[in-house]
């Protein structure tokens, strides 16, 4: 995320057209189509899997065929055929773990075009990356480095067969397999994502991220991150999303897991610009997500940071349970949506623990024909004494095609707990876009400008190395929403 | 070449006109102002100069150095080299000040072809000029205009005027909102950059900016037409009898 030159360039290209969506030409090895327990059995063997984690797998499988696709969503959701989809695919040079040396330069080169410099050397200081392709993760940078202060920093199905026992401890420990229909989907065929230990104590010396790519056709992405902060650790950790541009729909349902013990605290950001389909929504990715955080431990902090520019749906709850006394849950939302676009997108506070906090920032821009839903739970329960929310919800709209929707569920079970939520919806000013035009910008920069203005609050909270890009990142998603 | 050429200017809002065939003419180095009475068309005729959407031209031809520019947008007028002072200086949430000026720098510089403004010079070039218009650094770090007072936002357009360097600089009713200090400072701003490289239209009702701001000519504006035209004692003899007998006698 990191190529400025070369985004600078796609905000000036007046086409509009999605940068990211270049195909790459490599061998790939797939498991046939279709969704069987065959298949669960054939990515388990792929991964050298111990037979517990098939049995998982299996379980979820079970599950999930007894369950409905969720329907509560501001979403129109086409009917998906699980059948027709790929669960398993990978370039055929990345069996196995590698150095970096011994990644396919086909690869490498893939990710220096999308701005992500494998190399060490050429990458920014300071930043790991877990580089996702498809299926596999394909390359892990800085690990060496990091393992020196006790983090492990590898693909999740490393972490199955090196650190069973954590794997068996945590993994579904904040998102059960049956949570819901994603959720158990994702539990069955998962075929990669990222998994972090930070050892008690420890300040992970480094951001870390993981970069997810789905390039091969009709194929799903199914990645499952955990990440684990002992007492009195940090991480902040950030993933980005592209994919080739298509004319069939992709599937990506994803499972982040969170823990923070006592006094830990863990930045989770997301710059989500998956290729959002054609005018129409055509060819754009399908975007279910379920991501949870659990504060386990007394002060324990966790905070959802989000820019979400892609997708042709998205369908995505970052949230906090916050179990420890006087625990933090943060979420900052910045959802653009243009074109056919349909974000459903919010949070859960789940305010267990005495004294526990939330904060809610979340700005939606809706442009073009696009829909754009805020949903959020606040729960304070009977145990949460003295527990505190603050929610801030603001629409902004550019044009008069597109909708922006606010659902708030608040829910309080403790009359000691204090709940806030504040909610406005605007529009860009004709007065706003001609001062900035008298002013020389054109009328695209006029809008990026007044709309990260209008995201200033949830910007901030981003790692500044990305802040920079995910700004340009809302330009380029407002192209040609005016006028 | 004259910088600016307003020939029998028509122009409407929707179905409404404003204008009536408006001639005026204004050189580099001049300082034109024009007065008149509310609802005369003195913001209209500001807002047509500048391009703003749903102001109509149906009459008539405005050159800027020579070149039409009815057929520009209001972005490439302002990169032409034509600056509006607004009235209502508009709140741009989130927004810092310094930033906006770097954006509004960088669109001229790239229509010159020339690189970006480099960060850290250009955050010395605003102090110096912002400290000579009474505007700290505290001011550019809040959002545009949000929170300002009436002075400080008059002070934020000169600021930008002084970094933009405008060939044509309109000033509407820039007085409008200033205490007698405020009013000081910043007509001293935009006395500052006059010279031979620019001209100014500074639009008011009341006489006294223009005591501070000493116009070369002065027009009267009524009924969307100059009616009277004249050298900076009009502007006085408004001042004592006030527009009636000058629209009467038109």
């Amino acid at each position: 995320m990191v190529a400025t030159t070369e985004t600078i360039a796609a905000v000036e290209d007046a086409t509009g057209a999605y940068k990211y969506g270049f195909v790459t030409d490599i061998e790939t090895e797939k498991a046939p189509k279709g969704l069987n327990e065959d298949i669960i059995a054939f990515i388990s063997a792929k991964k050298n899997e111990p037979e517990w984690m098939l049995e998982w797998r299996l379980k979820a499988y079970r599950h999930w065929l007894k369950m409905d696709s969720p329907d509560w969503a501001k979403l129109n959701i086409p009917e998906i055929d699980y059948q027709d989809v790929y669960y398993y695919a990978a370039p055929k040079s990345a069996e196995g773990p590698k150095s970096l040396d011994e990644v396919d330069p086909e690869l490498l080169a893939t990710y220096e075009k999308l701005g992500i410099p494998l190399n060490e050397q050429k990458m920014l200081a300071g930043v790991a990356v877990d580089a996702v392709f498809d299926s596999v993760s394909v390359a892990t940078t800085f690990r060496e480095e990091l393992a020196k202060s006790g983090v492990i920093f590898c693909p999740i199905s490393e972490a199955i067969r090196e650190y069973p026992e954590l794997i068996k401890k945590y993994m579904g420990s904040v998102v059960p397999v049956a949570d819901n229909y994603f959720s158990a989907l994702n539990s069955a065929v998962f075929t990669d994502g990222s998994f972090v230990y930070i050892p008690k104590g420890v300040r992970c010396p480094m951001e870390l991220s993981t970069y997810f790519r789905i390039n091969e056709k009709n194929t799903g992405q199914f990645e499952r991150t955990l990440i684990i902060a002992e007492d009195n650790s940090y991480v902040s950790y950030l993933e980005g999303c592209t994919a080739p541009q298509r004319d069939e729909n992709q599937l990506h349902a994803a499972v982040v897991e969170l823990v923070a013990m006592e006094d830990a605290e863990i930045k989770y950001s997301t710059v989500q610009n998956w290729y959002p389909g054609d005018e129409t929504g055509k060819g754009g990715i399908y975007n279910f997500v379920t991501k949870r955080g659990i504060c386990r431990g007394d002060r324990a902090k966790i905070s959802w940071t989000q820019v979400e520019t892609g997708s042709a749906i998205t369908w995505k709850y970052p949230s906090c349970i916050l179990k420890g006394r006087d625990s933090v849950g943060e979420f900052y939302s910045v959802a653009v949506t243009n074109g056919a676009q349909q974000a459903d997108t919010g949070t859960k506070m789940i305010h267990l623990g005495e004294g526990s906090r939330s904060t809610i920032i979340s700005k939606g821009i809706s442009a073009g024909k696009s829909q754009n839903t805020y949903r959020g739970l606040v729960e304070v329960h009977k145990p949460a004494e003295g527990a505190r929310n603050f929610t801030q919800c603001d629409s902004l709209l550019v044009g008069d095609k597109c909708g922006a929707h606010t659902v708030p569920y608040i829910v309080s079970r403790n009359p000691s707990g204090k709940i806030e939520h504040e909610a406005t919806t605007s529009r860009i000013s004709e007065d706003q876009l001609f001062y900035c035009l008298q002013r020389g910008m054109d009328e695209e920069e006029s809008v990026s400008l007044i709309v990260n203005g209008f995201c200033k609050e949830v910007m901030k909270e981003l790692p500044m190395e990305f802040a920079v890009e995910a700004q340009k990142l809302i330009g380029i998603s407002l192209e040609g929403s005016v006028g | 070449m004259n910088l600016l050429e307003i020939k029998n200017l028509h122009a409407s809002i929707g179905d409404t006109k404003i204008l009536h065939g408006i001639d005026l003419t204004i050189n580099r180095g001049e300082v034109h102002a024009i007065m008149g009475p509310n609802g005369s068309g003195k913001s209209t005729l500001s807002y047509v100069l500048s391009g703003r959407d749903g102001y109509e031209v149906t009459e008539g031809e405005i050159l800027l150095d020579g070149e039409s520019v009815l057929e520009m947008e209001a972005d490439e007028r302002a990169r032409a080299g034509m600056f509006l002072a607004f009235q209502y200086p508009v709140e741009l949430p989130g927004v810092t000040g310094m930033s906006f000026l770097r954006a509004a720098v960088n669109a001229r510089r790239r229509e010159a072809g020339e690189d970006e403004v480099d960060q850290l010079e250009f955050v010395k070039l605003v102090r110096a000029a912002a400290a000579d218009l009474g505007v700290d650094n505290e001011m550019l770090k809040r959002a545009v205009n949000v929170g300002f007072s009436g002075g400080e936002k008059k002070r934020y357009e000169i600021l930008q005027m002084a970094l933009l360097k405008p060939s044509l600089a309109v000033l509407d009713e820039t007085d409008s909102g200033l205490d007698v200090d405020a009013l000081k400072i910043v007509s001293d701003g935009v006395n500052a950059q006059r010279g031979d490289d620019c001209g100014m239209l500074v639009i008011t009702h009341y006489q006294r900016l223009l005591s501070h701001i000493v116009p070369d000519f002065v027009h009267i504006l009524a009924g969307g037409r100059i009616i009277k035209s004249g050298d900076k004692s009009l502007a006085l003899e408004v001042e004592e009898n006030g527009y009636a007998g000058l629209v009467n006698a038109a």
